[in-house]
């Protein structure tokens, strides 16, 4: 499911301050981090991992399969086609306020070059005990404390509560096949639909625990999805963002979030995920509703 | 951000989408000087950066430049949803044989750019589904005249008119492209008795994100409107949004300001509606909304605090995150109790809940710990911490 302890890493923008300290952290856990680019800056190391001034001179090295870019939202579309340029199979794009036009340009280019996109604006993934990509769950003590092996895969538009999720889950000692901060904004490369389809066939998940928010239609189309092809899976969603519902044209929390002529509330997204046999938790407590 | 009606339609005759003259005034003489232009009846519609102005009434008609100076001076009188009229538009009144809507905007299912067309025109283009055409295009290439020119002829237009308003849509699709739009639209574009087809009210939305690539343009329209949803900014948010913008590490910018007096930092971008739901459900009654994250220095995190603690009747601060990825706890921690101490407040008094475990826990909660403040950790849920929250302020409130 999308990584594997075999899997080579590319960090694209490692020298920044964020990603350098994103490397160490999943170099601590068990990622294979096998090299870095930021143009200008080859030669150098950052914890270890060598840095090159492209991703033609890394690949030519060290062959990488997945790259996390964390470069600033004006370079993004340029590095993504760079990585998509030398066969990069999954992109995850960690940065945060990317022009939507350059994320539609590059999930084109993506489809076209056959590579998986998460993001942007996202902390990232991790697959509990194997390996995680980009700065969720922080520092390594806090990953281990928050994160535990199992089966219920995790799905969010929010990074922070990707975290708060599992951490709760572990508490209660209900393990994560895998957990995915989806991004936080309207247009990004995975959303629930496309993360659900690739989780119906990873046998290590049972179930799946789905954080929404108003804005956009990300849960509307899962809904869409589960209706015309059931899941096999079990689905608990927990919702945030009633208050928003009142509150029409107003942005709050991340970039998607804003209710627009009436739609993309949260009652209508909760009604129709109902609809297609989803567990709605009407408090953030009730996710764990037949999970355990 | 959402331009003014103005702003769009110079924005848009720049990619040479025709429109109706049009000028601009605010105030009632320069209305009538408009008027006396145009030196015929006219059209003025209150500038505001939203819709709706019809039902508001706040599109006049106006035969003479007198009459177009007492409806220019009652427009802008008006407040429409909380936002003062400062500028009316004046434009000469055309005899409409025929209306059309053009638009473009993100099908975020499809994860492109889609045009739109209906030849029925755009009042009720959201009921009026069936009729509308459809089409999207890659982002990276525009629509071709051949595209648009197909999508008038889907809509039932014939000769002249489905050459013209197809070059229109074509045209619509390259500025969509060309100014980041998230949202365009001419509604109505018209054909007159003179046989041309013009734009008589234009909307664009601007990807906020792309603002720093805009065309050099943009600064020529004048002032942008601030805010959204038609809401104006308060003052409070308005300074939040500069501390925010003094400093690129971390976000903090949106503060919403709401009528209780429970301030609340609360994030990150998820967190914070998760727990804002909380307290409303627990009966507490916030003082705003202002969500935190992304890993912000001690300095914003104080300049913060101090802000929504200067709120008359503000006299219990709750601060509420998930278990923190890259956001510091301690960082946090320190910026708080400092804004508080800065505030001349004391941390033990203020501070009614601190919840941020996670990276650097043990390091917020020493730090806090020495100015009387007990951190609470991942083992009180965010919808406990909410709950405490409030029963702490409930408790604190006079009577």
């Amino acid at each position: 499911m999308l990584i594997s302890p075999q899997d080579r890493i590319l960090v694209q923008g490692i020298t920044g301050r964020e990603a350098a300290e994103m490397t160490g952290e999943a170099l601590a856990y068990g990622s294979r981090i096998v090299a870095g680019v930021t143009p200008g800056k080859g030669g150098q190391e950052v914890h270890g991992v060598p840095v090159y001034d492209t991703v033609r001179e890394a690949a030519a090295e060290h062959a990488p399969d997945v790259s996390v870019i964390s470069v600033p939202a004006s370079g993004v579309l340029d590095a993504a086609r760079e990585a998509f340029a030398h066969g990069i199979r999954l992109c995850l794009i960690m940065s945060e306020r990317v022009p939507r036009l350059d994320t539609a340009r590059l999930l084109a280019e993506a489809r076209e070059s056959g590579c998986t996109v998460i993001g942007p604006n996202t902390l990232g993934l991790i697959r509990p005990g194997v390996a995680k990509l980009g700065t969720i769950g922080g520092r390594v003590d806090n990953v281990r404390k928050s994160f535990l092996p199992g089966n219920v895969a995790i799905l969010s538009r929010s990074g922070g509560m990707t975290t708060e999720i599992a951490s709760f889950l572990t508490s209660r000692g209900i393990g994560q096949s895998i957990a995915i901060g989806v991004g936080g904004d309207p247009v990004i490369g995975s959303n629930f639909t496309d993360l659900v389809r690739l989780l119906e066939d990873d046998g290590s998940t049972r179930s799946v625990v789905l954080y929404g928010e108003p804005g956009g239609t990300a849960e509307e189309e899962l809904a869409d999805h589960l209706l015309s092809r059931p899941s096999r899976l079990r689905i608990n969603a927990f919702l945030a963002g009633r208050f928003v519902d009142d509150m029409e044209g107003v942005r709050f929390g991340h970039a998607a979030v804003m209710v627009e002529g009436g739609r993309g509330s949260v009652a209508s997204k909760a009604a129709r995920l109902r609809e297609a046999g989803v567990f709605v938790a009407a408090g953030f407590e009730e996710i764990l509703e037949g999970l355990a | 951000m959402r331009l003014f009606e103005h702003q769009a339609r110079t924005l848009l005759g720049g990619f040479g989408l025709p429109f109706n003259r049009c000028l601009t005034a605010s105030t009632p003489a320069e209305a009538a000087a408009a008027a006396a232009s145009f030196g015929g009846p006219v059209v003025l519609k209150a500038q505001v950066p939203f819709g709706g102005r019809g039902k508001a009434n706040a599109v006049r008609m106006a035969s003479t430049p007198d009459e177009a100076s007492r409806e220019a001076a009652d427009l802008l009188a008006m407040t429409l949803k909380n936002f003062p009229v400062a500028r009316v538009s004046v434009e000469p009144k055309i005899a409409i044989v025929r209306e059309v809507y053009l638009g473009c905007t993100w099908d975020l299912r499809a994860r492109c750019p889609v045009a739109l067309f209906n030849a029925a025109g755009g009042v009720e283009v959201e009921s009026a589904a069936s009729r509308v055409v459809r089409r999207h295009f890659d982002p990276r290439r525009p629509p071709g005249l051949f595209e648009g020119r197909e999508m008038a002829a889907e809509g039932g237009l014939r000769g002249k008119d489905l050459v013209a308003v197809g070059a229109a849509l074509s045209a619509l699709g390259r500025a969509f492209l060309e100014l980041d739009a998230l949202t365009l639209e001419i509604n109505p574009l018209v054909l007159d008795s003179g046989g041309a087809w013009l734009g008589v009210d234009a909307h664009a939305e601007i990807d906020d994100d792309a603002a720093g690539r805009l065309p050099a343009r943009l600064p020529a329209l004048g002032e942008i409107p601030r805010g959204s949803g038609g809401r104006r900014p308060t003052p409070l948010e308005i300074e939040a949004e500069r501390i925010d913008s003094a400093d690129h590490r971390g976000v903090a910018g949106r503060v919403v300001e709401f009528d209780g007096s429970l301030a609340l930092l609360i994030g990150g971008g998820g967190a914070s509606l998760t727990v804002f739901d909380a307290v409303l459900r627990h009966g507490g009654r916030p003082a705003n909304y202002c969500e935190i994250g992304g890993n912000p220095t001690e300095e914003k995190v104080a300049a913060l605090t101090r802000l929504l603690l200067s709120k008359p009747g503000v006299r219990r601060l709750a601060v509420i995150m998930n278990v923190v990825n890259n956001t510091r706890a301690d960082v946090m921690a320190r910026g708080v109790v400092r804004g508080i101490l800065e505030a001349g407040q004391k941390p033990s008094g203020v501070l009614s809940v601190f919840r941020i475990p996670g990276s650097w826990e043990d390091e917020a909660a020493a730090h806090l710990a020495a100015h009387g403040v007990r951190a609470l950790g991942r083992d009180t849920s965010l919808d406990a911490a909410a709950a405490l929250a409030v029963q702490l302020h409930r408790e604190n409130e006079p009577c």
